[in-house]
């Protein structure tokens, strides 16, 4: 009898470790997906960290709101929304296109643009500086001696 | 004209970094202006028996200031804002955040008491909800719950008479109109 509860003992607590250590897949893919998402956020109190990184308060509070939506069931577009409705695009770390953003997501193409046309139209203009000039009968025998002249010396 | 380009493109650099240099990165547009207030039921400071609501205030215009005794920015807003509550402009309500209940009790039986009363944010979820970055901050909320200006840092008596103070005139003459 005292063997039974000893084993029975034994094993209940083996269970009780097994599932305080092993994570419902559920959890795991939360916490993969917190980080994933987290990486893309702002932290608000200290600008230059994203909210995967950042040990501030805040940080620790939005990360487990998000956890808590992510129970739910929220995809990340709406934990996104749900966010930038409070603390506005700012916390995005990639800035969403929107006319506001326009300069900033395709103003550098533009300056390459800029930056291509002036380009070409300075390597047209030299070309074109250089005018032809076509050699006169008088140019030409010059040449030929001198090229008759240095076939000499190397042979 | 082969120098005035260029010279022109650095007045523009310059003109550019002296307006973006002086903006405080740390002042966000708030996306809540004009928006509802979000609504809340939070036990109170004094009392965790009775709580209080943000719908509570329906028809009043009343200022939310988070706050918490560890916040710098509120020790150095207190003194301020016992001034405007003495002067009886408009109810200051306060959200005590993420603060120990005997810190905060001590902090107000110390610096005296602002506000009307204060609700418990203990783990910051209805701060959250109002955007909240950086205590203190203040919420100017009209009779219609809606937000109507946020003050980001300590409510300083600048910000008071040329902001605050104008808009709650504004709003509640017209509320009595209306």
């Amino acid at each position: 009898m005292t063997r039974i509860r000893f084993v029975s003992v034994l094993l209940l607590g083996l269970f009780a470790f097994g599932a305080a250590h092993a994570q419902t897949p559920d959890e795991a893919e939360i916490e993969r997906r917190l980080h994933k998402l987290s990486q893309e956020l702002r932290c608000l109190q200290c600008q230059n960290q994203t909210l995967a990184d950042s040990p501030a308060g805040l940080a620790e509070d939005l990360r487990r709101e998000i956890r808590v939506q992510m129970r739910a069931g929220k995809s990340d577009e709406e934990i996104v929304a749900f966010l930038t409705a409070r603390y506005g695009d700012f916390i995005l770390y990639r800035p969403r296109v929107t006319p506001g953003t326009y300069l900033l997501w395709f103003g550098p193409f533009v300056v390459l643009l800029i930056g291509l046309f002036l380009l070409f139209r300075y390597i047209r203009k030299r070309r074109d500086s250089i005018a032809e000039k076509p050699l006169t009968d008088d140019d030409r025998r010059r040449a030929e001696e001198l090229l008759a002249a240095s076939g000499k010396e190397t042979a | 004209m082969r120098y005035l380009i260029p010279l022109g493109l650095f007045l523009v650099l310059v003109l550019l970094l002296a307006i973006g240099l002086r903006r405080d990165p740390n002042e966000l547009p708030s996306v809540l202006i004009n928006k509802a207030a979000p609504t809340f039921r939070l036990p109170q400071l004094d009392d965790h028996s009775k709580t209080f609501s943000a719908d509570d205030m329906r028809g009043k215009v009343w200022l939310l200031n988070v706050w918490a005794s560890w916040c710098i920015g509120c020790r150095e807003e207190h003194e301020w804002l016992l001034e405007y509550s003495r002067s009886g402009a408009v109810p200051i309500y306060g959200l005590n955040y993420k603060d120990k209940h005997e810190d905060a009790v001590a902090w107000l039986e110390e610096l005296g008491d602002p506000y009307v009363l204060s609700a418990v944010d203990l783990d910051g979820r209805v701060a959250i909800d109002y955007g909240v970055y950086g205590a203190p901050e203040t919420y100017l909320i009209d009779q219609s719950g809606t937000i109507r200006f946020k003050q980001v840092g300590p409510l300083s008596p600048d910000v008071w008479s040329k902001k605050v103070l104008p808009m709650v005139q504004e709003l509640n003459r017209q509320g009595t109109t209306k």
